[in-house]
């Protein structure tokens, strides 16, 4: 075959791609016979981890220079964010007289907001009396991007003690056990508010459709589709609106105020279309402002949204919350990798636990489908560059094959479509049909492990400041299972939204200001930080170089 | 590896060359655009990126996410910020399922002139005008289910000569029919009460009191749950 021959699209796949391709094709049947390699033992689950797993290479984090959690090591993208400096100082602006004043202030649109406003007027606060900022629109966030599902322990051969536990042993007995209990506890209370809340799960003869996800021993997988997270956050969005909850958008904080007691007090808000900013006073503050993807940590390609920069995690340490298990990072198993065009983007897990199993160049399966995330990305890493058995794709990256069409294979013709129909139009979309050709994939870069420290109640070390979902740590430990993210933004989501209630109906913050964020800016000068960078953030820059180095700033 | 092909598009009438096969909303960073609005998920769920576009040559108004469509050779293209459209606001343990609540909320169903312009607009290939048929039947069940996909990108509503709000109508008839017509699962229900008086308590507290090589054993010692043969 020439070139440019092997170059030429076949059914979406580049023409030298085809004969590994008949090789998955021609040992489907007797790998579905067999059944898929056994999970790994804990050695193995160790070793593939420890050689293989990229947040296990010691050069690629350090020691957090400055702040309260001084020593934490971390990848170095986010040290970056948080040894940066200000974008506004202390005497910039003027926030003795704040534009507005509520009594609760939610930071981000996303899952955990939205759940948060609902239980803040829950439990009194009149909608009035709250303000969501969002940087970018309400709702434009990975909670909606979710797709697998959600975990629950509602069936009778399920409880929250052996969700408890696979989650422990998923997150490596590493995570806050107070929280676990938490997650698992508060689970079918949660699905209880969704389904009073309209939100249309999966069910067959009126019963849940409940599936297995990495590294769980029950099957309390809850799912709408392959568009589990989008189902949940229309549902949220659309009874905030019902309940005319204020909310302004592309408009996120750029730092939170405290008040003389150090409690948080407010913030500061930028219009991102005319760069004015607002100063908000409020009597509590929650912080549910997502994760770090965009972060590309070790230059990752990410499942995340344009708006997960870190930003919360920033604002939050320079108040002085603590930060916890960030040298975790969650990398997903089976990012897409090709075609180029969606590099990175998600395959949802449920395409595993309906049935797909990750396959060598050669057609051979070489790994449990199911393993906990981290150890699955580790298993197929290893594979593609320590087996050498992946395949190579134009763009210069290895991948291995997803075998989608064992699902139908497995459960009969048109089960793909109607159960992962998100996933069939992504790549239906550059003329792959995953339903009979496999799917190329290799890690991307997914979750936040880690976050800002919080108790059950959603406390962060600042009082009257409360995080939930993404931004928040110690729930999942080093590595999150499936379906606990849409659940953690629930259950934290509705206690930080309670606990900043209650907080707000009896602290008022007195004399605002922003001299916590002068003195950050002082310790960076002390440890000797360069003035090169400055944070939050705020959006990511995908412009080509080229242009940025050529750009005046005339207007 | 290779020099990438180029080709050229239009952006707001601007002639652009651009690597060949990459999505718009990667063509338009690679041009220079910066984008605040007209950006969310990069991954086609959250319906910030709608797009309008026309081929070389060609007279039809074309309609894309950004973030999953791929550029073409001399093709014209601005994007759309997205714009609000008017909704009803409702309690919905108010509502009553009856054939004529969507009517009643969204009247403007009744003035569909079954152009179909909404169903050519969407990039979920949903077929729109279906459900607001359905809609004008009152079949709850039927807009639910054919609207399922909808991203609440807004392209329909912005194309519709008779100012329909389809994706609004439609989010009210999914929350609708899920509470009038799929009940919740007993065995949920049950679940809850059981954790609302303490009944799953004990098991908890003996985990979190267990050691570190104790809660290990448990762990190895998991059986997992095999899945029923028939659903296989």
């Amino acid at each position: 075959m020439s070139a440019k021959d092997s170059m030429q699209l076949i059914n979406g796949y580049p023409a030298y791609m085809r004969e590994s391709i008949e090789k998955v094709a021609a040992t489907r049947a007797q790998r579905i016979k067999e059944g898929s390699p056994a999970p790994m033992s804990a050695e193995e689950r160790e070793e593939v981890l420890t050689n293989w797993h990229p947040d296990y290479k010691a050069d690629r984090k350090r020691d957090l220079a400055i702040g309260v959690s001084k020593g934490a090591r971390m990848p170095h993208e986010v040290a970056d964010v948080l040894e940066a400096y200000p974008v506004v100082s202390a005497d910039q602006i003027d926030v003795s007289l704040p534009d507005i004043e509520v009594q609760v202030l939610i930071l981000g649109g996303g899952g955990a907001a939205n759940v948060a406003a609902l239980h803040a007027v829950g439990a009194g606060i009149a909608p009035e009396q709250i303000l969501m900022a969002s940087k970018l629109r309400l709702g434009d966030c990975n909670s909606i991007m979710a797709q697998g599902g959600i975990q629950a322990a509602d069936r009778a051969v399920d409880s929250p003690a052996i969700h408890y536990l696979d989650v422990l042993g998923g997150g490596h007995y590493t995570n806050n056990p107070e929280l676990v209990r938490a997650l698992v506890n508060d689970g079918p209370m949660i699905i209880d508010w969704h389904e009073k809340l309209g939100a249309l799960y999966d069910k067959v003869d009126g019963n849940y459709l409940e599936a297995h996800g990495g590294g769980t021993s029950r099957m309390r997988m809850h799912s709408a589709k392959d568009y589990t997270g989008l189902e949940l956050m229309r549902v949220l969005r659309d009874e905030v609106r019902n309940v005319g909850i204020p909310v302004v958008e592309f408009a996120p904080a750029i730092e939170l105020l405290l008040d003389r007691d150090g409690h948080a007090a407010g913030a500061v808000l930028l219009n991102l279309e005319t760069d004015e900013y607002v100063v908000v006073k409020a009597n509590a503050v929650v912080l549910a402002t997502g994760g770090f993807g965009r972060l590309h940590i070790q230059g990752y390609p990410t499942t995340n949204h344009y708006g997960a920069t870190a930003d919360g995690l920033v604002l939050a340490y320079r108040a002085g919350a603590g930060l916890i298990d960030m040298d975790s990072v969650q990398y997903h198993p089976t990012g897409v990798a090709y075609p180029a065009a969606i590099l990175g983007q998600l395959a949802t897990e449920k395409l595993r636990n309906q049935g797909a199993e990750p396959v060598n160049a050669d057609g051979e399966s070489f790994v449990y489908p199911l393993e906990p995330r981290d150890v699955e990305a580790a298993a197929i890493i290893r594979e593609c560059y320590g087996n050498e058995n992946g395949i190579a794709t134009p763009s210069e990256i290895r991948g291995v094959w997803l075998d989608t069409p064992m699902i139908d294979e497995i459960h009969g013709p048109g089960t793909l479509k109607k159960r992962l129909a998100a996933m069939w139009m992504m790549w239906n979309r550059h003329g792959i049909d995953i339903t009979k050709d496999p799917a190329l994939v290799f890690p991307t870069l997914h979750y936040q492990n880690g976050g800002v420290e919080i108790d059950a109640d959603t406390q962060t070390a600042v009082p009257g400041l409360f995080a939930g979902g993404e931004v928040a740590g110690g729930v999942h430990g080093k590595n999150r299972l499936m379906g606990n993210s849409l659940l953690d933004y629930n259950v934290f989501g509705r206690r930080a939204g309670l606990s900043a209630a209650a907080w707000a109906q009896s602290n008022t913050p007195k004399d605002l200001s922003l001299k916590h964020v002068d003195d950050y800016a002082e310790s960076l000068e002390a440890a000797g930080v360069k003035h090169e960078r400055t944070a939050p953030m705020i959006l990511p820059d995908y412009r080509r170089e080229a242009v940025v180095a050529r750009s005046l700033d005339v207007l | 590896m290779e020099e990438p092909r180029m080709t050229q598009i239009f952006i707001m009438g601007k002639a652009y060359d651009v690597p060949a096969g990459i999505t718009i909303m990667d063509a338009m960073e690679h041009a220079g655009y910066r984008f605040i609005r007209g950006a969310g998920c990069r991954s086609g769920f959250c319906g910030a990126c709608g797009t309008v576009y026309r081929k070389e040559g060609e007279y039809r108004l074309e309609f894309a996410l950004a973030c999953q469509e791929m550029v073409e050779e001399g093709m014209h293209l601005t994007q759309l910020p997205f714009t609000p459209a008017p909704r009803a606001d409702y309690v919905l343990d108010d509502l009553d399922p009856n054939e004529n609540v969507l009517l009643q909320f969204y009247p403007a169903i009744a003035r569909c002139v079954s152009c179909n312009t909404c169903t050519k607009a969407c990039p979920q290939e949903i077929e729109v005008m279906d459900y607001v048929q359905a809609a004008l039947r009152g079949d709850l069940k039927q807009v639910a289910e054919l609207s399922f996909d909808c991203i609440q990108c807004g392209l329909c509503s912005m194309r519709c000569p008779a100012d329909i709000k389809h994706y609004h109508l439609a989010q009210m008839a999914r929350r609708l029919h899920s509470v009038s017509s799929s009940p919740e699962p007993e065995h949920l229900t049950e679940r809850v009460a059981q954790i609302a008086c303490g009944a799953c308590e004990g098991d908890l507290n003996e985990l979190m009191q267990m050691d570190l090589d104790g809660l290990k054993a448990q762990y190895a010692a998991r059986e997992i749950e095999k899945v029923p043969e028939e659903t296989l």
